[in-house]
């Protein structure tokens, strides 16, 4: 999949425009925007029913069921969060045309983004052990739909970092590119907020 | 490749990517060409169409004539015909409607018609088609797995759908929602493709109001698509884990809610008929300026009333819930928004008369197949404000009434907006011309017997016939005579139309092999796709068109050409 259709300009960066009109935000970066619209709207349709379900409830949580381990999912929100930030940090170097100050804060962002769902697994298994599953209940049942479909586009989002970060150090990282990645890398670490908020809190 | 585009270097051309001798394989099967892409989604949405038209007669031979030993297909069991109905209306609508009138029509016209040499991400556009064609084989393939295809009709309702005691049909349901869902990505990728060429490469010259009107129509479509499939490929999960891991989220007993997958459906269900809905208004819009030789009214107005529409399509979906056990008050607010969405849809209906009005119209068979369009569909449109209301519509709901009414909304758009298209383009597409004189046969002999299928069907839903019923002999106030002759006289001009369907491809094979040439542009068109050879070479242009107006400037005074084209300097 490449998001640049092959294409190497001058400096070996930036594509060439196969039209005469000038790309007024580049393709890779409208078609990741568009991507993250229906993802957007796939939270949303989750969350609501989420919380339909949870108003719906005569007892919520339901009796029996484990406490979710609010503290250290927070700890751990941080940590994503300080993610984006460092990726944030490599946006800046972007646009300065440091290519050589982006290398360290973009492996910062995947090393912090691999903790999160490292940690994040380790929780699912520690909740699995104390009677949490998919079949306990709605409530287990969508804790693990929420937050595992929030994994998946995490490691999603990571292999594309670590794509880009490749690209970075062959020297043809695109502004489409990477444009592209730091949107779903934001969209992961943004919706996580939402989604910490109504699941666990 | 240079002989190609000599002015401009071509990074779309990657290594894999030749010119000149080419297998069949890489040429037809691989390319990345979206007009390959586009005839692809084309004979492909044919070939199920002919699946789903088999299928229809099927089921409707077994309401004529219950019981009988159908031809061709054979004894027509319970289990048979719901799964028939089931995967007749799925694929209407998702394998034909949005694969012809979106994906083939996207494909083909998008980079024609904006003036660039083909879509920006090619290769997730072939990824597109390819992931299609797997929904595609998952789907007919639940018809041969243990327990048959899925038989829970097309909105595939919980606890029905969930649960394999109930439908009996243990991995067809399964297999069912996972070919929605699989084709979902296609259209996904392909919607990607189709906003951002028509954004990022049009024509220099081309404002966003000289863009013609069946392409923002395309693009308002796959917005809607992306904005409302969100919910329900969320909800499509939790079916499928429902049905294969057991989970509860629709499971009443265990703390689940079978009207949220209601809810999931239609906030996706509604949008989606607008999907459908829009790329036909836009075909329409070009053929109806062409051959009545005037400027579309109102340009401005229609696309802010597409806008519109798409924006209100996600405030209406609960008119579908009315008997539902929804709360009175939410039907109150329902029945008013959906009250509300018939007024931009009459408006377009006004508009296009407008356009008309006063042209020196030809009728030629695209313009026959256009005007139909409109007439036809106006019927669709009128009887949902009857169901709209949902005082009505508690005594209409799930009678043939609302299957007549959305007949003549889809019919109009699957096959009359297709065909319109069809024989508008296919000059383009093939470079030969289509027998005029058999387009017209074939389009008598689809309008007719259409009505007299589905103008029988608001008379017996309106008597009280309900959807979804085997064999009406099991109830006797639906069994009597006059209801069996409306039953017999829908399924005979079925047969009929699909009868005269073979006058299509035979015109179709035959205008391919003998047709006349048909030039740069038979119907002195001004749009850009009608600059290029036909058909297009791969690249579409030698040297890419530059634009100087918008593209409906027909019977311009003072001009000696009544038409002129987009590209002209003056
Ligand atoms: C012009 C405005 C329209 C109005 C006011 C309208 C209204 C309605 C209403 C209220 C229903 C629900 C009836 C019931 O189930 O009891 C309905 C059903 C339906 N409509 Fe429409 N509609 C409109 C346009 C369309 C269009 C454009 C399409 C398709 C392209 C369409 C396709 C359908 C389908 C497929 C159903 C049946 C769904 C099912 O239960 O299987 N409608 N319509
Ligand atoms: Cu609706």
């Amino acid at each position: 999949m490449s998001m640049v259709a092959g294409s190497q300009g001058p400096d070996g960066l930036e594509p060439i425009d196969r039209t005469v009109r000038k790309q007024v935000v580049p393709h890779g970066v409208l078609g990741m925007l568009l991507f993250v619209l229906t993802e957007i709207m796939l939270f949303a349709g989750m969350i609501s029913a989420f919380t339909i379900a949870k108003a719906s409830a005569p007892i919520w949580p339901p009796p029996g069921q484990p406490r979710l381990p609010v503290e250290a999912t927070a700890l751990n929100s941080v940590v994503l969060l300080a993610s984006g930030v460092a990726l944030i940090l490599a946006h800046r170097a972007f646009h300065k045309g440091n290519r050589s100050a982006m290398l360290r804060p973009m492996w910062v962002a995947l090393a912090l983004g691999s903790i999160f769902v490292v940690v994040q697994g380790y929780e699912w298994v520690r909740l699995l052990g104390e009677g949490l599953t998919l079949f306990s209940s709605t409530y287990g049942a969508f804790f693990y739909l929420i937050v595992g479909v929030h994994a998946v586009h995490a490691f999603g989002a990571i292999g594309l970092l670590a794509m880009a970060t490749t690209r970075l150090q062959n020297g043809y990282l695109t502004p489409g590119f990477f444009g592209a990645t730091e949107i779903f890398w934001f969209f992961v670490v943004g919706v996580w907020p939402i989604v910490y908020g109504v699941v666990y809190l | 490749m240079a002989e190609l585009i000599p002015t401009q270097p071509d990074p779309g051309h990657e290594d894999d990517h030749h010119h000149g001798e080419q297998s069949f394989v890489s040429k037809y099967l691989l390319s990345t060409d979206h007009k390959v892409i586009a005839m692809q989604y084309m004979f492909t949405g044919m070939a199920m169409a002919l699946i789903g038209g088999f299928m229809a007669y099927a089921f409707r031979m077994q309401l004529a004539f219950p019981g009988m030993d159908v031809p061709f297909f054979g004894i027509v069991t319970p289990a048979n015909y719901v799964a028939l109905v089931t995967n007749h209306g799925a694929i209407m609508i998702f394998w034909v409607a949005m694969p012809v009138l979106i994906a083939a029509f996207g494909n083909y016209l998008i980079p024609l018609m904006v003036g660039c040499d083909d879509m920006v991400f090619p290769k997730i556009n072939r990824l597109s088609y390819q992931v299609f064609l797997v929904s595609a084989i998952v789907l007919l393939s639940s018809f041969f797995v243990e327990g048959g295809g899925f038989g829970g009709a097309w909105t595939t309702y919980p606890p029905l759908s969930a649960k394999a005691e109930y439908n009996l049909t243990p991995l067809g349901s399964s297999l069912f929602i996972g070919a929605v869902g699989i084709e979902f990505i296609a259209f996904l990728l392909g919607g990607i493709n189709f906003i951002t060429t028509a954004m990022n490469s049009r024509a220099p010259g081309m404002k966003l109001y000289d863009i013609p009107m069946v392409i923002w129509m395309i693009v308002i479509a796959s917005i809607l698509f992306m904005v409302s499939v969100g919910p329900l490929l969320a909800g499509a999960i939790m079916l499928i884990f429902d049905q294969q891991l057991h989970t509860a989220f629709y499971d009443p007993n265990r703390g689940g809610d079978p009207v949220l997958w209601q809810h999931l459906f239609w906030f996706f269900g509604h949008p989606e008929v607008y999907v459908v809905l829009l790329p036909a208004v836009g075909i329409t819009a070009e053929i109806i300026t062409v051959f009545s030789r005037k400027k579309l009214f109102a340009y401005r107005t229609v696309l802010n009333t597409a806008i519109g529409t798409g924006v209100l399509s996600f405030c209406v979906w609960a008119h579908h819930q009315f008997i539902s056990g929804i709360d009175p008050r939410m039907a109150n607010v329902f029945t008013l928004t959906t009250l509300l969405i018939s007024i931009p849809i009459a408006e377009m209906m006004f508009v296009y008369i407008a356009t008309l009005y006063g042209g020196a119209i030809r009728l030629t068979t695209p313009m026959l197949w256009a005007l139909a369009f409109i007439f036809e569909f106006l019927i669709g449109g009128v009887t949902g404000i009857f169901l709209g209301a949902s005082g009505a519509d508690i005594y209409m709901h799930d009678t043939y009434f609302v299957l007549a009414h959305f007949h003549y909304t889809f019919f109009p758009i699957a096959i009359i907006g297709t065909y319109a298209g069809v024989t508008y383009w296919f000059p383009k597409m093939f470079g030969k011309m289509m027998s005029d004189r058999l387009g017209k046969l074939h389009f008598w002999g689809t309008i007719i017997p259409f009505n007299f299928i589905f103008i029988p069907l608001f008379f017996l839903g309106a008597g009280g016939q309900h959807r979804r019923i085997y064999d009406f002999q099991n109830f006797p106030a639906l069994a009597g005579e006059g209801m069996q002759d409306l039953r017999i006289l829908a399924t005979v001009s079925l047969v009929v139309m699909l009868g005269f369907q073979v006058v299509f491809f035979y015109n179709f094979i035959i205008s391919l092999m003998r047709g006349e040439k048909a030039g740069k542009n038979p119907w002195k068109a001004n749009t850009l796709e009608w600059t290029a050879e036909s058909p297009p070479p791969h690249g579409n242009w030698k040297v890419l068109p530059t634009v100087y107006r918008g593209p409906y400037e027909y019977s311009v005074p003072g001009r000696e050409k009544d038409y002129w084209p987009q590209d002209e300097p003056n």
